[in-house]
């Protein structure tokens, strides 16, 4: 009887396809996302009904986090600086120059006053990894919070200026309630919290509305 | 083979000496192409963010002293609730706490709806209450509810103490911890 012969097969695998598939996932992923931005604390942040987009730009942001940390966040170096040099003559900071270029620098701030010319001393990188004990807002009287309120709405004065609250799921209301109070202490009564967009369940007044706008656009056009 | 012969006469024969030209193969080895295109997927998957934050509008009212300048709600058209621990949720319509009822988020729905429906449009407001121990997400919770069944007149209100009480008693009676 003749042996079976096996023959040799190439082990050669062509791999065109498949770079042409993760090369189309890749600019799909280029296109679709963003970047994360900085954020002091991470945040897990309620879902809501509403569609708004958050601006971007010209934003004081609070972020307050699950223990009840408060954290402000400014998009903008310019108004940095102005709010830094403001709160370092009217509150007796005590900072230098190069502290307050160190927070002209830093995006985002979550430590009493008293401590701030301790954290504004370290590197960027030292910064990062100290726990900031956050802005104290103890009472119904706002806090230290007040004080960057004030100084951020002079800062931004005549100009259009976005509040954003944004806290986590866990974060006990009475915090909430105190930073509430620190903007109404400043005459602010509007504001924006951060939200993840979920539509309204169908079958809702608000489901209806919605439904009939897109249906009315659709005839227009 | 298939090859055209281009090498001029001697029979098909070449000296002795002379090469032939080596066929390259055109095939390019593929694979560290894959490993750096899934490199940068793997990247872009963990240094961006698909979800784009959206932003829920709260206008809260100023607080005044003068009794003058505060907002009057007819009691027949109030519906109150109030938020507690656990993600509790407490109402009661009209202006009696002690008629107190336990309800779930999903639950409330319901009697917004029920309530909207048989008072007057302009008497119709919801007061929300969270106590100390409701958590932000709650208030959320119950502030979208309002934009979900599109209630036009609400507020955000501090809880009072004779509410807190009969809430904690309830809560109690509930076993709720």
């Amino acid at each position: 009887m003749a042996k079976a012969k096996i023959t040799r097969k190439s082990t050669w695998v062509d791999m065109t396809a498949f770079v042409d598939v993760s090369f189309l996932i890749l600019t799909f992923f280029i296109l679709a996302t963003k970047f994360k931005p900085v954020e002091p604390v991470e945040v897990k942040f309620p879902s809501s009904v509403s569609a708004d987009k958050v601006p971007e730009t010209d934003a004081f942001l609070v972020t307050i986090d699950k223990d009840g940390r408060v954290f402000v966040q400014m998009d903008d170096p310019n108004a940095r600086q102005s709010i830094a040099n403001n709160l370092n003559e009217t509150r007796q900071l005590g900072l230098d120059p190069a502290q307050i270029k160190a927070f002209t620098n830093a995006p985002s701030l979550g430590v009493p006053f008293a401590g701030m010319k301790e954290l504004l001393s370290m590197t960027a990188e030292e910064q990062k990894n100290v726990r900031q004990p956050g802005i104290p807002v103890p009472d119904s009287t706002g806090g230290e919070l007040y004080y960057w309120v004030r100084d951020a709405k002079s800062t931004y004065a005549g100009k259009k200026i976005t509040w954003l609250i944004k806290a986590d799921n866990e974060t006990k209301y009475p915090v909430v309630r105190n930073v509430l109070e620190a903007f109404k202490r400043n005459d602010i009564y509007k504001f924006q919290l951060v939200t993840k967009f979920q539509d309204a369940p169908a079958g809702t007044p608000l489901w209806e509305t919605r439904q009939n706008i897109i249906k009315s656009a659709g005839a227009g056009s | 083979m298939a090859d055209i012969d281009t090498s001029g006469g001697g029979g098909g024969k070449k000296g002795p000496g002379v090469k032939k030209a080596k066929k390259l193969s055109t095939r390019v080895d593929m694979t560290p192409m894959v490993d750096l295109g899934f490199l940068l997927i793997t990247f872009f998957i963990f240094s961006t963010t698909m979800a784009q934050p959206t932003a829920m509008q709260l206008i809260m009212p100023k607080d005044t002293e003068n009794k003058e300048e505060q907002t009057k709600v007819k009691a027949s058209g109030a519906l109150t609730i109030m938020l507690g621990k656990s993600n509790g949720l407490y109402y009661y319509e009209g202006d009696d706490p002690t008629k107190l009822q336990s309800s779930t988020y999903k639950e409330i729905r319901e009697v917004v709806i029920q309530k909207k429906k048989t008072t007057k449009p302009e008497d119709f407001v919801v007061v929300i209450k969270p106590n100390d121990e409701a958590n932000y997400m709650n208030v959320v919770a119950i502030l979208d509810e309002m934009a979900i069944n599109e209630v036009k007149k609400y507020a955000l209100v501090p809880i009072s103490p004779v509410e807190n009480e009969l809430l904690q008693a309830t809560e109690k009676a509930n076993n709720i911890q």
